[in-house]
């Protein structure tokens, strides 16, 4: 089971999302696919359509940046943060 | 008699909704909603009593916030708002227009999209992206924006988009071919012999005439015009205004020869009130003469500017003008301009300005 953490202003915008989601993934793609599935519209918040991360925001994993395409080791925590050039 | 009005108000930090009854002396204010977003446009339709809210966040994209109860719970939704992988992605939406039962949503880069089920997924207007001109439309300092949506009244097939730059265009096809409509509006940025290209004017603000769906009247950068035969051809009614620059008009909602403007100092002078003494500007007569609306409003320092969507007038008997401006101040007419009275301050700087009555 892999560990997702969300920042506080995305998880508001889903009624009922936690900042803390546990599931199971292999991909950063894999894991926003999972949160996309229990909240339907995560996806395009996280994503934009080239595909790609949003420009102002930052995934890192086990404490490394990554991309869409990063791999989660099984037990990985994946970090999504807002930047601070969005802010 | 109506019960109610509602000022629709969209700000660069949030949405909010001012609220009073037809004599229009008491406000209040609720909000900000959506989550504090930068929010473009929020409009109301009549037909379903939803409100939807265009814009988007530097974090999280684009989104159409919709309320089904007039502000109290807001949902959002960005599907199908989107490009072709690979293209630049949709940053914000900028406009937001109802009618025919279809919502359109103008966005930047420049597009059109619409949605048939209030909000919740929208489809790209193909056609509008295969003009041949679209590769040479360029961003306006507000970046290039689909900023105006005029659906026709009464046929669902014609609709008219402003685009800045790139001018206006129509559809009379329902979006899938479209057709430049320019001719006459200049572009003083351009050498003399290349001011009046077919497109790529820089289009400020487009609106209707009610009643009368060809008689169209625009702000451009360069100049204010009319047109009585839908865009096809427009001519200059910019005399007798202090300034060819400014970016609102707002139209009468039930004279087509009433207009109301709030022209700017000029584009390379500073864009605010001329003089700093601020003033609307009507006219009565489609455009031929002009005059100045001050009465309560600032006549001293009035350094602010008002944005392409942010003035609208209700349908009351009289007719009520409402503009808000870069500094967040939000000024309110009963009486169709003669007189004004700032009736919230503090705001965000305000984007846009729409109405709605409701009825008992």
């Amino acid at each position: 089971m892999e560990r997702v953490l969300l920042p506080a202003a995305l998880a508001r915008l889903f009624p009922g999302a936690p900042r803390q989601v546990d599931l199971e993934a292999t991909s950063v793609a894999q894991a926003i696919a999972g949160l996309e599935a229990r909240w339907p519209g995560m996806a395009d918040r996280i994503c934009d359509s080239t595909p790609a991360i949003r420009r102002h925001l930052r995934i890192f994993v086990d404490g490394e940046p990554a991309t869409l395409h990063a791999p989660l080791r099984p037990g990985a925590e994946m970090l999504v943060m807002t930047a601070m050039s969005g802010g | 008699m109506a019960a109610r009005i509602l000022l629709l108000v969209g700000t660069k930090k949030g949405a909010f909704i001012l609220e009073s009854d037809a004599a229009r002396a008491e406000w209040s204010l609720r909000g900000p909603f959506c989550e504090t977003w930068p929010v473009n446009h929020i409009i109301a339709d009549p037909a379903t009593g939803r409100l939807h809210a265009g814009g988007g966040n530097e974090w999280f994209g684009p989104a159409v916030w919709t309320s089904p109860d007039l502000g109290a719970s807001w949902t959002h939704s960005s599907q199908g708002l989107a490009y072709e992988a690979g293209e630049t992605p949709i940053k914000t939406v900028w406009s937001l227009s109802v009618a025919h039962g279809v919502l359109h949503a103008g966005v930047e880069p420049a597009g059109l999209f619409r949605s048939t089920d209030g909000g919740q997924r929208f489809t790209h207007v193909n056609g509008l992206r295969d003009h041949p001109s679209r590769p040479e439309w360029q961003p306006g300092g507000g970046g290039l924006i689909l900023h105006g949506l005029l659906p026709h009244p009464s046929d669902p097939a014609q609709f008219w988009v402003a685009i800045s730059t790139g001018g206006v265009f129509h559809t009379a096809d329902g979006g899938q071919s479209w057709a430049p409509r320019n001719r006459g509006t200049r572009q003083d940025y351009a050498p003399e012999d290349q001011r009046y290209p077919e497109h790529g004017q820089c289009v400020h603000c487009l609106v209707m005439a009610p009643g009368e769906p060809e008689l169209l009247y625009q702000q451009n950068h360069c100049g204010m015009y009319r047109s009585a035969d839908g865009g096809r051809s427009w001519t200059s009614i910019e005399q007798g205004l202090p300034s060819s620059f400014g970016f609102p008009a707002a139209t009468h909602p039930r004279d087509p020869g009433t207009l109301f403007l709030l022209p700017l100092n000029g584009d390379q002078a500073g864009r605010y009130m001329p003089d700093a003494k601020a003033a609307v500007w009507r006219t009565r007569d489609g455009g031929t003469t002009w005059q100045a609306l001050r009465d309560g409003l600032p006549q001293q320092d009035a350094f602010f500017g008002v944005l392409r969507q942010a003035m609208a007038t209700d349908r009351l008997e009289r007719a009520g003008v409402y503009f808000g401006t870069s500094g967040g101040e939000l000024y309110a007419s009963a009486d169709e301009g003669e007189s004004w009275r700032c009736i919230a301050r503090h705001l965000p700087t305000i984007s846009s300005v729409e109405t709605l009555v409701l009825e008992d």
